[in-house]
Protein backbone atom coordinates (compact mmCIF):
# COMPACT_ATOMS: atom_id res chain seq x y z
CA UNK A 1 0.00 0.00 0.00
CA UNK A 2 2.94 1.99 1.09
CA UNK A 3 4.55 1.48 -2.32
CA UNK A 4 1.57 2.31 -4.21
CA UNK A 5 1.43 6.05 -2.56
CA UNK A 6 4.91 6.65 -2.87
CA UNK A 7 4.81 5.56 -6.78
CA UNK A 8 1.54 8.30 -6.75
CA UNK A 9 3.30 10.43 -5.31
CA UNK A 10 6.58 10.33 -7.18
CA UNK A 11 4.50 10.20 -10.45
CA UNK A 12 2.54 13.53 -9.21
CA UNK A 13 5.90 15.50 -8.71
CA UNK A 14 7.28 14.63 -11.82
CA UNK A 15 4.15 16.10 -13.64
CA UNK A 16 4.74 19.47 -11.46
CA UNK A 17 7.99 19.56 -12.71
CA UNK A 18 7.59 18.67 -15.78
CA UNK A 19 4.53 21.60 -16.08
CA UNK A 20 7.44 24.25 -14.62
CA UNK A 21 10.11 23.58 -16.62
CA UNK A 22 7.85 23.75 -19.83
CA UNK A 23 6.59 27.30 -18.63
CA UNK A 24 9.70 28.33 -18.02
CA UNK A 25 10.61 26.71 -21.69
CA UNK A 26 7.53 28.81 -22.73
CA UNK A 27 9.32 32.19 -21.39
CA UNK A 28 13.13 31.73 -21.86
CA UNK A 29 11.90 30.95 -25.73
CA UNK A 30 9.17 34.09 -25.89
CA UNK A 31 12.57 36.44 -24.15
CA UNK A 32 14.73 34.61 -26.68
CA UNK A 33 12.66 35.78 -29.52
CA UNK A 34 12.38 39.26 -28.73
CA UNK A 35 16.49 39.53 -27.67
CA UNK A 36 16.81 37.77 -30.95
CA UNK A 37 14.85 40.21 -33.25
CA UNK A 38 16.29 43.47 -31.40
CA UNK A 39 19.77 42.48 -31.99
CA UNK A 40 19.48 41.14 -35.50
CA UNK A 41 17.11 43.94 -36.65
CA UNK A 42 19.75 46.55 -34.73
CA UNK A 43 22.77 44.52 -36.21
CA UNK A 44 21.61 45.14 -39.62
CA UNK A 45 20.06 48.56 -39.70
CA UNK A 46 22.35 50.57 -37.61
CA UNK A 47 25.34 50.70 -39.88
CA UNK A 48 23.24 51.86 -42.85
CA UNK A 49 21.87 54.32 -40.28
CA UNK A 50 23.41 57.86 -41.73
CA UNK A 51 22.80 61.20 -41.54
CA UNK A 52 22.40 61.69 -45.16
CA UNK A 53 19.80 59.02 -44.72
CA UNK A 54 17.26 61.10 -42.30
CA UNK A 55 18.02 64.45 -44.04
CA UNK A 56 17.43 64.12 -47.32
CA UNK A 57 14.86 63.21 -50.22
CA UNK A 58 15.34 60.46 -52.78
CA UNK A 59 17.28 61.71 -55.47
CA UNK A 60 17.01 60.58 -58.99
CA UNK A 61 19.50 62.45 -60.36
CA UNK A 62 22.36 61.11 -57.79
CA UNK A 63 20.88 57.89 -57.36
CA UNK A 64 21.23 58.22 -53.67
CA UNK A 65 18.27 56.97 -50.89
CA UNK A 66 16.88 59.84 -47.91
CA UNK A 67 13.59 59.13 -45.99
CA UNK A 68 13.06 62.52 -44.60
CA UNK A 69 9.91 62.92 -46.31
CA UNK A 70 8.83 59.84 -44.88
CA UNK A 71 9.51 60.50 -41.26
CA UNK A 72 7.84 63.95 -41.76
CA UNK A 73 4.88 62.15 -43.48
CA UNK A 74 5.01 60.17 -39.84
CA UNK A 75 4.77 63.06 -38.09
CA UNK A 76 1.95 64.55 -39.74
CA UNK A 77 0.21 61.24 -39.96
CA UNK A 78 0.15 61.20 -35.40
CA UNK A 79 -0.40 64.35 -35.58
CA UNK A 80 -3.33 64.60 -37.71
CA UNK A 81 -5.06 61.78 -36.86
CA UNK A 82 -4.77 62.75 -32.84
CA UNK A 83 -6.26 65.90 -33.81
CA UNK A 84 -9.15 64.19 -34.96
CA UNK A 85 -9.61 61.62 -32.69
CA UNK A 86 -8.84 62.67 -28.89
CA UNK A 87 -12.49 65.05 -29.43
CA UNK A 88 -14.39 61.94 -30.94
CA UNK A 89 -12.81 59.56 -28.54
CA UNK A 90 -13.43 61.53 -25.51
CA UNK A 91 -16.86 62.94 -26.35
CA UNK A 92 -17.85 58.96 -26.79
CA UNK A 93 -16.54 58.42 -23.50
CA UNK A 94 -18.15 61.02 -21.66
CA UNK A 95 -21.27 60.32 -23.63
CA UNK A 96 -21.20 56.93 -22.13
CA UNK A 97 -20.12 57.76 -18.90
CA UNK A 98 -22.21 60.83 -18.10
CA UNK A 99 -24.79 61.00 -20.31
CA UNK A 100 -26.22 57.71 -21.82
CA UNK A 101 -29.62 56.70 -19.67
CA UNK A 102 -30.75 54.69 -22.51
CA UNK A 103 -29.52 51.16 -22.30
CA UNK A 104 -29.65 50.04 -26.17
CA UNK A 105 -28.04 53.06 -27.09
CA UNK A 106 -24.99 52.39 -24.76
CA UNK A 107 -24.77 48.72 -25.91
CA UNK A 108 -25.22 49.76 -29.60
CA UNK A 109 -22.20 52.16 -29.18
CA UNK A 110 -20.06 49.42 -27.27
CA UNK A 111 -20.84 46.81 -29.85
CA UNK A 112 -19.72 48.71 -32.31
CA UNK A 113 -16.52 49.72 -30.93
CA UNK A 114 -15.88 46.12 -30.25
CA UNK A 115 -16.83 45.44 -34.04
CA UNK A 116 -14.56 47.90 -34.92
CA UNK A 117 -11.28 47.30 -32.91
CA UNK A 118 -11.87 43.87 -34.63
CA UNK A 119 -11.84 44.56 -38.35
CA UNK A 120 -8.51 44.01 -40.08
CA UNK A 121 -6.48 47.04 -41.10
CA UNK A 122 -6.22 45.80 -44.72
CA UNK A 123 -10.30 46.20 -44.68
CA UNK A 124 -10.09 49.90 -43.36
CA UNK A 125 -7.70 50.92 -46.04
CA UNK A 126 -10.12 49.63 -48.71
CA UNK A 127 -12.94 51.24 -47.23
CA UNK A 128 -10.69 54.20 -46.49
CA UNK A 129 -9.75 54.55 -49.94
CA UNK A 130 -13.83 54.03 -51.52
CA UNK A 131 -15.13 56.52 -48.82
CA UNK A 132 -12.36 59.20 -47.91
CA UNK A 133 -10.27 59.37 -51.31
CA UNK A 134 -13.08 58.69 -54.05
CA UNK A 135 -16.61 59.41 -52.72
CA UNK A 136 -15.06 62.76 -50.67
CA UNK A 137 -12.64 63.47 -53.77
CA UNK A 138 -9.65 63.90 -51.26
CA UNK A 139 -7.88 61.36 -53.71
CA UNK A 140 -4.70 59.85 -52.41
CA UNK A 141 -3.38 61.70 -49.49
CA UNK A 142 -2.16 61.99 -45.83
CA UNK A 143 -5.52 63.16 -44.85
CA UNK A 144 -7.66 60.57 -46.43
CA UNK A 145 -4.75 58.10 -44.79
CA UNK A 146 -5.42 60.09 -41.40
CA UNK A 147 -8.82 60.01 -41.30
CA UNK A 148 -8.92 56.45 -41.79
CA UNK A 149 -7.17 55.47 -38.88
CA UNK A 150 -9.08 58.28 -36.91
CA UNK A 151 -11.78 54.82 -37.28
CA UNK A 152 -9.47 52.75 -36.69
CA UNK A 153 -8.57 54.57 -33.35
CA UNK A 154 -11.23 55.65 -32.09
CA UNK A 155 -12.38 52.56 -29.83
CA UNK A 156 -9.02 52.66 -28.38
CA UNK A 157 -9.09 56.78 -27.23
CA UNK A 158 -13.06 55.91 -26.28
CA UNK A 159 -12.00 52.92 -23.94
CA UNK A 160 -9.10 54.48 -22.15
CA UNK A 161 -10.98 57.79 -21.77
CA UNK A 162 -13.63 55.60 -20.49
CA UNK A 163 -11.24 53.82 -17.72
CA UNK A 164 -10.16 56.74 -16.55
CA UNK A 165 -13.65 58.67 -16.29
CA UNK A 166 -15.20 55.58 -14.14
CA UNK A 167 -12.13 56.34 -11.39
CA UNK A 168 -13.66 59.74 -10.90
CA UNK A 169 -15.19 59.75 -7.38
CA UNK A 170 -18.84 60.19 -8.28
CA UNK A 171 -18.79 62.52 -5.38
CA UNK A 172 -17.03 64.92 -6.75
CA UNK A 173 -19.66 64.92 -9.12
CA UNK A 174 -22.17 65.23 -6.65
CA UNK A 175 -20.53 67.98 -5.03
CA UNK A 176 -20.44 70.14 -7.54
CA UNK A 177 -23.94 69.83 -8.63
CA UNK A 178 -24.77 70.31 -5.08
CA UNK A 179 -22.93 74.05 -5.63
CA UNK A 180 -25.21 74.40 -8.28
CA UNK A 181 -23.40 73.45 -10.66
CA UNK A 182 -24.90 73.03 -14.21
CA UNK A 183 -24.76 69.08 -15.98
CA UNK A 184 -22.10 70.77 -18.41
CA UNK A 185 -20.16 72.65 -16.20
CA UNK A 186 -19.75 69.72 -14.12
CA UNK A 187 -17.75 67.88 -17.38
CA UNK A 188 -16.02 70.97 -17.77
CA UNK A 189 -14.69 71.61 -14.71
CA UNK A 190 -14.57 68.40 -12.68
CA UNK A 191 -15.08 65.55 -15.53
CA UNK A 192 -12.86 66.21 -17.61
CA UNK A 193 -9.62 66.98 -16.01
CA UNK A 194 -9.93 63.78 -14.24
CA UNK A 195 -10.42 61.74 -17.40
CA UNK A 196 -6.57 63.06 -18.58
CA UNK A 197 -4.78 59.70 -17.26
CA UNK A 198 -6.45 57.92 -20.10
CA UNK A 199 -6.85 60.23 -22.70
CA UNK A 200 -2.74 60.23 -22.51
CA UNK A 201 -2.71 57.05 -22.54
CA UNK A 202 -5.08 56.31 -25.04
CA UNK A 203 -2.44 58.86 -27.38
CA UNK A 204 0.55 56.75 -26.65
CA UNK A 205 -1.74 53.31 -27.48
CA UNK A 206 -2.89 55.12 -30.56
CA UNK A 207 0.97 56.70 -31.60
CA UNK A 208 2.28 53.23 -30.97
CA UNK A 209 -0.22 51.73 -33.46
CA UNK A 210 -0.20 54.87 -36.06
CA UNK A 211 3.94 54.36 -36.20
CA UNK A 212 2.99 50.44 -36.90
CA UNK A 213 -0.01 51.02 -39.69
CA UNK A 214 0.55 49.95 -42.96
CA UNK A 215 -1.95 47.71 -44.68
CA UNK A 216 -4.69 50.66 -44.04
CA UNK A 217 -2.14 53.67 -45.65
CA UNK A 218 -1.51 52.01 -48.69
CA UNK A 219 -4.21 52.52 -51.03
CA UNK A 220 -5.02 56.00 -48.96
CA UNK A 221 -2.15 57.82 -48.33
CA UNK A 222 -0.12 56.55 -50.78
CA UNK A 223 3.63 56.09 -51.22
CA UNK A 224 5.31 58.92 -52.32
CA UNK A 225 8.26 60.44 -51.06
CA UNK A 226 8.07 63.90 -52.01
CA UNK A 227 8.83 66.54 -49.28
CA UNK A 228 6.15 68.65 -47.86
CA UNK A 229 5.28 70.93 -45.33
CA UNK A 230 2.41 70.43 -42.61
CA UNK A 231 -0.83 71.12 -44.77
CA UNK A 232 0.32 71.01 -48.02
CA UNK A 233 1.73 67.53 -46.95
CA UNK A 234 -1.77 66.68 -45.84
CA UNK A 235 -3.55 67.15 -49.63
CA UNK A 236 -1.08 65.08 -51.07
CA UNK A 237 0.04 61.52 -51.11
CA UNK A 238 3.09 60.29 -49.04
CA UNK A 239 4.21 57.45 -47.56
CA UNK A 240 5.01 56.57 -43.58
CA UNK A 241 7.66 55.26 -42.22
CA UNK A 242 6.46 51.62 -42.57
CA UNK A 243 4.66 51.92 -45.80
CA UNK A 244 7.52 52.97 -47.35
CA UNK A 245 9.76 50.14 -45.76
CA UNK A 246 7.15 48.08 -46.79
CA UNK A 247 8.22 49.31 -50.74
CA UNK A 248 12.02 49.58 -50.09
CA UNK A 249 12.01 45.98 -49.23
CA UNK A 250 9.39 44.28 -50.94
CA UNK A 251 9.26 46.16 -54.41
CA UNK A 252 12.50 47.93 -54.83
CA UNK A 253 15.09 45.36 -53.03
CA UNK A 254 17.22 48.25 -51.34
CA UNK A 255 16.85 45.89 -47.98
CA UNK A 256 20.08 48.18 -46.79
CA UNK A 257 17.42 51.24 -46.41
CA UNK A 258 14.85 48.87 -45.27
CA UNK A 259 16.64 47.73 -42.47
CA UNK A 260 17.97 50.92 -41.21
CA UNK A 261 13.93 52.17 -41.49
CA UNK A 262 13.05 48.70 -39.23
CA UNK A 263 15.91 49.81 -36.77
CA UNK A 264 14.03 53.20 -36.32
CA UNK A 265 11.13 52.03 -35.75
CA UNK A 266 12.37 49.22 -32.73
CA UNK A 267 13.58 52.37 -31.23
CA UNK A 268 10.56 54.11 -31.69
CA UNK A 269 8.66 51.16 -30.52
CA UNK A 270 10.54 50.72 -27.42
CA UNK A 271 10.18 54.22 -26.37
CA UNK A 272 6.39 54.05 -26.49
CA UNK A 273 6.10 50.81 -24.98
CA UNK A 274 8.91 52.43 -22.20
CA UNK A 275 6.91 55.58 -22.10
CA UNK A 276 3.10 53.35 -21.70
CA UNK A 277 4.84 51.61 -19.01
CA UNK A 278 6.36 54.56 -16.92
CA UNK A 279 2.96 56.82 -17.27
CA UNK A 280 1.03 53.93 -16.56
CA UNK A 281 3.01 53.26 -13.15
CA UNK A 282 2.98 57.04 -12.32
CA UNK A 283 -1.00 57.07 -12.74
CA UNK A 284 -1.69 54.03 -10.92
CA UNK A 285 0.95 55.54 -7.93
CA UNK A 286 -1.12 59.25 -8.50
CA UNK A 287 -4.63 57.00 -8.08
CA UNK A 288 -3.14 55.64 -4.37
CA UNK A 289 -2.70 58.86 -3.28
CA UNK B 1 -33.52 79.24 -16.67
CA UNK B 2 -34.69 78.14 -19.81
CA UNK B 3 -31.81 79.98 -21.54
CA UNK B 4 -29.67 77.65 -19.35
CA UNK B 5 -31.92 74.07 -19.97
CA UNK B 6 -31.51 74.90 -24.16
CA UNK B 7 -28.15 75.12 -23.20
CA UNK B 8 -27.70 72.22 -21.40
CA UNK B 9 -29.77 70.21 -23.97
CA UNK B 10 -27.84 71.50 -27.02
CA UNK B 11 -24.54 70.06 -24.73
CA UNK B 12 -26.01 66.82 -24.23
CA UNK B 13 -27.14 66.42 -28.47
CA UNK B 14 -23.84 67.68 -29.31
CA UNK B 15 -22.06 64.30 -27.22
CA UNK B 16 -24.89 62.33 -27.98
CA UNK B 17 -23.62 62.55 -31.73
CA UNK B 18 -20.03 61.97 -30.82
CA UNK B 19 -21.23 58.91 -29.27
CA UNK B 20 -22.78 57.86 -32.19
CA UNK B 21 -19.92 58.38 -34.83
CA UNK B 22 -18.64 54.76 -33.91
CA UNK B 23 -21.98 53.31 -34.91
CA UNK B 24 -21.86 55.22 -37.71
CA UNK B 25 -18.65 54.31 -38.45
CA UNK B 26 -19.57 50.30 -38.50
CA UNK B 27 -22.58 51.17 -41.04
CA UNK B 28 -20.59 53.06 -43.12
CA UNK B 29 -18.05 50.25 -43.67
CA UNK B 30 -20.92 47.24 -43.76
CA UNK B 31 -22.68 49.57 -46.24
CA UNK B 32 -19.86 50.17 -48.51
CA UNK B 33 -18.24 46.51 -47.81
CA UNK B 34 -21.96 45.26 -49.56
CA UNK B 35 -22.33 48.02 -52.14
CA UNK B 36 -19.05 46.96 -53.23
CA UNK B 37 -19.08 43.65 -52.85
CA UNK B 38 -22.33 42.36 -54.60
CA UNK B 39 -22.07 43.41 -58.13
CA UNK B 40 -18.95 40.97 -58.79
CA UNK B 41 -20.54 38.14 -56.98
CA UNK B 42 -23.94 38.66 -58.74
CA UNK B 43 -21.68 38.71 -62.19
CA UNK B 44 -19.57 35.47 -61.45
CA UNK B 45 -22.12 33.60 -59.42
CA UNK B 46 -22.16 33.30 -55.65
CA UNK B 47 -20.97 29.38 -56.55
CA UNK B 48 -18.68 30.06 -58.98
CA UNK B 49 -16.65 32.98 -56.53
CA UNK B 50 -16.65 30.78 -53.40
CA UNK B 51 -16.34 27.33 -54.77
CA UNK B 52 -13.95 27.63 -57.71
CA UNK B 53 -10.31 26.79 -57.05
CA UNK B 54 -8.83 28.94 -59.96
CA UNK B 55 -7.83 32.79 -59.56
CA UNK B 56 -7.15 33.80 -62.65
CA UNK B 57 -8.24 37.81 -62.85
CA UNK B 58 -5.53 38.94 -65.38
CA UNK B 59 -5.93 35.80 -67.86
CA UNK B 60 -7.41 36.62 -71.52
CA UNK B 61 -10.62 34.15 -70.19
CA UNK B 62 -10.13 35.52 -66.40
CA UNK B 63 -11.85 33.16 -63.97
CA UNK B 64 -12.55 34.49 -60.85
CA UNK B 65 -12.53 31.40 -58.33
CA UNK B 66 -11.24 32.48 -54.45
CA UNK B 67 -11.58 28.72 -52.68
CA UNK B 68 -7.70 28.91 -52.72
CA UNK B 69 -7.60 32.43 -50.72
CA UNK B 70 -10.53 30.81 -48.63
CA UNK B 71 -8.58 27.54 -47.99
CA UNK B 72 -4.75 29.23 -46.91
CA UNK B 73 -6.81 31.80 -44.62
CA UNK B 74 -7.88 28.78 -42.79
CA UNK B 75 -5.06 26.51 -42.87
CA UNK B 76 -2.82 29.61 -42.57
CA UNK B 77 -4.69 31.02 -39.06
CA UNK B 78 -5.30 26.87 -38.18
CA UNK B 79 -1.55 26.29 -38.18
CA UNK B 80 -0.87 29.47 -35.81
CA UNK B 81 -3.35 28.63 -33.96
CA UNK B 82 -2.20 25.22 -33.55
CA UNK B 83 1.69 26.42 -32.29
CA UNK B 84 0.38 29.35 -30.65
CA UNK B 85 -1.73 27.68 -28.30
CA UNK B 86 0.35 25.34 -26.17
CA UNK B 87 3.19 28.26 -25.88
CA UNK B 88 0.71 31.01 -25.15
CA UNK B 89 -1.01 28.68 -22.66
CA UNK B 90 1.70 27.82 -20.04
CA UNK B 91 3.61 31.39 -20.72
CA UNK B 92 -0.29 32.48 -19.42
CA UNK B 93 -0.52 30.61 -16.68
CA UNK B 94 3.24 31.44 -15.97
CA UNK B 95 3.30 34.89 -16.03
CA UNK B 96 -0.53 35.56 -13.89
CA UNK B 97 0.55 32.54 -11.13
CA UNK B 98 4.13 31.10 -10.99
CA UNK B 99 6.47 33.43 -11.99
CA UNK B 100 8.22 35.41 -9.51
CA UNK B 101 7.82 39.57 -10.02
CA UNK B 102 11.03 40.27 -11.27
CA UNK B 103 11.06 37.83 -14.35
CA UNK B 104 6.98 38.51 -14.68
CA UNK B 105 8.56 42.06 -15.24
CA UNK B 106 10.97 41.09 -17.79
CA UNK B 107 8.77 38.42 -19.33
CA UNK B 108 5.51 40.74 -19.81
CA UNK B 109 7.77 43.56 -21.10
CA UNK B 110 9.15 41.31 -24.08
CA UNK B 111 5.29 40.13 -24.25
CA UNK B 112 4.51 44.01 -25.21
CA UNK B 113 7.68 44.63 -27.25
CA UNK B 114 6.38 41.62 -29.50
CA UNK B 115 2.78 43.08 -29.71
CA UNK B 116 4.26 46.50 -30.94
CA UNK B 117 6.54 45.61 -33.18
CA UNK B 118 5.10 47.05 -36.82
CA UNK B 119 3.72 44.02 -39.02
CA UNK B 120 6.06 45.32 -41.82
CA UNK B 121 9.44 44.63 -39.58
CA UNK B 122 8.22 41.20 -38.72
CA UNK B 123 7.43 40.62 -42.66
CA UNK B 124 11.14 42.07 -43.22
CA UNK B 125 13.07 39.61 -41.11
CA UNK B 126 10.39 36.59 -42.11
CA UNK B 127 11.49 37.77 -45.79
CA UNK B 128 15.89 37.72 -45.07
CA UNK B 129 15.87 35.26 -42.33
CA UNK B 130 12.66 32.41 -42.37
CA UNK B 131 12.51 32.36 -46.40
CA UNK B 132 16.10 31.89 -46.92
CA UNK B 133 16.37 29.27 -43.85
CA UNK B 134 13.23 27.03 -45.27
CA UNK B 135 14.56 26.49 -48.46
CA UNK B 136 18.13 25.39 -47.32
CA UNK B 137 16.40 23.13 -44.52
CA UNK B 138 13.59 21.60 -46.42
CA UNK B 139 15.94 22.21 -50.10
CA UNK B 140 12.72 23.81 -52.27
CA UNK B 141 13.37 26.22 -54.02
CA UNK B 142 11.47 28.50 -52.89
CA UNK B 143 11.02 28.99 -49.14
CA UNK B 144 8.02 31.72 -49.44
CA UNK B 145 5.72 29.58 -48.49
CA UNK B 146 2.42 29.42 -46.53
CA UNK B 147 4.80 27.45 -43.75
CA UNK B 148 6.78 30.54 -43.50
CA UNK B 149 3.28 32.55 -43.19
CA UNK B 150 2.22 30.21 -40.55
CA UNK B 151 5.18 31.06 -38.31
CA UNK B 152 5.36 34.63 -38.64
CA UNK B 153 1.35 34.85 -37.85
CA UNK B 154 1.96 32.49 -34.76
CA UNK B 155 4.80 35.23 -33.45
CA UNK B 156 2.73 38.12 -34.41
CA UNK B 157 -0.71 36.89 -32.48
CA UNK B 158 1.13 35.23 -29.59
CA UNK B 159 0.59 38.96 -27.34
CA UNK B 160 -3.41 38.60 -28.11
CA UNK B 161 -3.42 35.19 -27.16
CA UNK B 162 -1.31 35.62 -24.11
CA UNK B 163 -2.45 39.69 -22.67
CA UNK B 164 -6.42 38.08 -22.92
CA UNK B 165 -5.53 34.45 -21.01
CA UNK B 166 -3.34 35.86 -18.23
CA UNK B 167 -6.75 38.55 -17.81
CA UNK B 168 -8.82 35.46 -17.59
CA UNK B 169 -6.78 33.64 -15.11
CA UNK B 170 -6.36 36.85 -12.72
CA UNK B 171 -10.01 37.42 -12.32
CA UNK B 172 -10.58 34.05 -11.17
CA UNK B 173 -11.82 34.28 -7.61
CA UNK B 174 -9.19 33.61 -4.96
CA UNK B 175 -10.87 31.59 -2.59
CA UNK B 176 -10.98 28.97 -5.45
CA UNK B 177 -7.96 28.37 -5.18
CA UNK B 178 -7.04 28.86 -1.33
CA UNK B 179 -9.40 26.28 -0.92
CA UNK B 180 -7.64 23.95 -3.08
CA UNK B 181 -4.24 24.52 -1.68
CA UNK B 182 -6.20 23.81 2.13
CA UNK B 183 -7.10 20.66 0.22
CA UNK B 184 -3.28 19.56 -0.08
CA UNK B 185 -2.82 20.56 -3.96
CA UNK B 186 0.19 21.63 -4.54
CA UNK B 187 0.30 25.20 -6.10
CA UNK B 188 1.22 24.06 -9.83
CA UNK B 189 -1.82 21.86 -9.72
CA UNK B 190 -4.15 23.97 -8.32
CA UNK B 191 -3.15 26.75 -10.85
CA UNK B 192 -3.50 23.98 -13.79
CA UNK B 193 -6.88 22.25 -12.35
CA UNK B 194 -8.68 24.85 -10.64
CA UNK B 195 -7.47 28.35 -12.41
CA UNK B 196 -7.48 27.30 -15.87
CA UNK B 197 -10.76 25.33 -16.09
CA UNK B 198 -12.49 28.73 -13.86
CA UNK B 199 -10.93 30.79 -16.55
CA UNK B 200 -11.78 28.90 -19.42
CA UNK B 201 -13.91 30.76 -21.24
CA UNK B 202 -11.85 34.01 -21.22
CA UNK B 203 -8.90 31.61 -22.50
CA UNK B 204 -11.18 30.57 -25.70
CA UNK B 205 -11.79 34.12 -25.98
CA UNK B 206 -8.14 35.01 -26.21
CA UNK B 207 -7.54 31.93 -28.93
CA UNK B 208 -10.73 33.48 -30.88
CA UNK B 209 -8.91 36.97 -31.02
CA UNK B 210 -5.77 35.35 -32.13
CA UNK B 211 -7.75 34.25 -34.94
CA UNK B 212 -9.17 36.74 -35.90
CA UNK B 213 -5.59 38.60 -35.74
CA UNK B 214 -4.51 35.91 -37.70
CA UNK B 215 -6.72 35.88 -40.31
CA UNK B 216 -6.97 39.83 -41.08
CA UNK B 217 -2.85 40.38 -41.10
CA UNK B 218 -1.81 41.28 -44.75
CA UNK B 219 1.37 42.98 -44.66
CA UNK B 220 3.76 40.42 -43.03
CA UNK B 221 2.37 37.84 -44.89
CA UNK B 222 2.56 39.29 -47.77
CA UNK B 223 6.38 39.61 -47.82
CA UNK B 224 6.77 36.09 -46.63
CA UNK B 225 4.01 33.76 -48.61
CA UNK B 226 4.98 34.11 -52.34
CA UNK B 227 2.09 35.35 -53.46
CA UNK B 228 1.07 32.71 -56.23
CA UNK B 229 -3.10 31.79 -56.34
CA UNK B 230 -2.50 28.20 -55.90
CA UNK B 231 -4.34 26.19 -53.51
CA UNK B 232 -2.69 25.90 -50.33
CA UNK B 233 0.21 23.68 -50.01
CA UNK B 234 2.30 23.80 -46.72
CA UNK B 235 5.91 24.39 -48.53
CA UNK B 236 3.64 25.86 -51.25
CA UNK B 237 3.45 29.76 -52.82
CA UNK B 238 0.24 30.73 -51.36
CA UNK B 239 -2.12 34.05 -51.60
CA UNK B 240 -4.53 35.48 -48.50
CA UNK B 241 -8.15 36.85 -48.47
CA UNK B 242 -5.68 39.72 -47.53
CA UNK B 243 -2.73 39.75 -49.77
CA UNK B 244 -5.30 38.87 -52.69
CA UNK B 245 -6.98 42.36 -52.12
CA UNK B 246 -3.29 44.03 -51.35
CA UNK B 247 -1.56 42.55 -54.01
CA UNK B 248 -3.51 44.07 -57.08
CA UNK B 249 -5.25 46.60 -55.54
CA UNK B 250 -3.27 49.33 -57.06
CA UNK B 251 -3.64 48.02 -60.76
CA UNK B 252 -7.37 46.14 -60.83
CA UNK B 253 -9.76 48.01 -63.13
CA UNK B 254 -13.54 47.00 -64.21
CA UNK B 255 -14.77 43.16 -62.94
CA UNK B 256 -11.21 42.24 -61.42
CA UNK B 257 -11.21 45.39 -59.23
CA UNK B 258 -15.08 44.07 -58.32
CA UNK B 259 -14.15 40.95 -57.56
CA UNK B 260 -11.60 42.45 -54.88
CA UNK B 261 -14.01 44.14 -53.18
CA UNK B 262 -15.91 41.07 -53.12
CA UNK B 263 -13.15 39.21 -51.47
CA UNK B 264 -13.28 42.14 -48.64
CA UNK B 265 -16.88 41.09 -48.09
CA UNK B 266 -15.69 37.75 -47.67
CA UNK B 267 -13.27 38.57 -45.25
CA UNK B 268 -15.62 40.62 -42.83
CA UNK B 269 -18.11 38.22 -42.92
CA UNK B 270 -15.52 36.04 -41.60
CA UNK B 271 -14.22 38.68 -39.13
CA UNK B 272 -18.32 39.36 -38.01
CA UNK B 273 -18.54 35.92 -37.21
CA UNK B 274 -15.73 35.47 -34.95
CA UNK B 275 -16.65 39.17 -33.61
CA UNK B 276 -19.47 36.99 -32.44
CA UNK B 277 -17.95 34.27 -31.24
CA UNK B 278 -15.31 36.28 -29.05
CA UNK B 279 -18.72 38.44 -27.68
CA UNK B 280 -19.99 35.08 -26.86
CA UNK B 281 -16.75 34.10 -24.62
CA UNK B 282 -16.41 37.03 -23.36
CA UNK B 283 -19.59 37.16 -21.92
CA UNK B 284 -19.39 34.05 -20.25
CA UNK B 285 -16.43 34.21 -19.00
CA UNK B 286 -17.78 37.97 -16.75
CA UNK B 287 -20.47 35.19 -15.69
Amino acid sequence: MRSVNAQINAIRKMKIVLLRVLCGISAAFTCALVLFLLVYIFAKGIPNLSWELLSTEPSYLSGTIGILPDILNTVYMIVATLVFVLPLGVGAAVYLTEYAQNKRIVAAIEYAAETLSGIPSIIYGLVGMLFFCQFLNMQTSLLAGALTLVIMNLPTVMRTTQESLKTVPQSYREGAFGLGAGKWRVIRTVVLPGCIDGVITGCILSVGRILGESAALLFTAGFAHALNGFLEGLGSAGATLTVSLYVYAKEQGEFGVAFAIAAILMILTLLVNLLAMLVGRWFKRRQKL
Amino acid sequence: MKKQKAFENFIHGIFLILGLITVGCVLLITLYLVVAGIPAIRKIGLKDFLFNPKWASTASEPSYGILPFILTSVYGTAGAILIDVPIGFLISVYLAKLAPAKIRTVVSGAVSLLAGIPSVVYGLVGMMVLVPGIRNLFHIPDGASLFAAIIVLAIMILPSIINVSITALEAVPKEYEDASLALGATPVETYFKVSVPAAKSGIAAAVVLGVGRAIGEAMAVMMVSGNAPNLPELFGSVRFLTTAMASEMSYSSGLQRQALFSIALVLFLFIMLINAALNFFLKRSKE
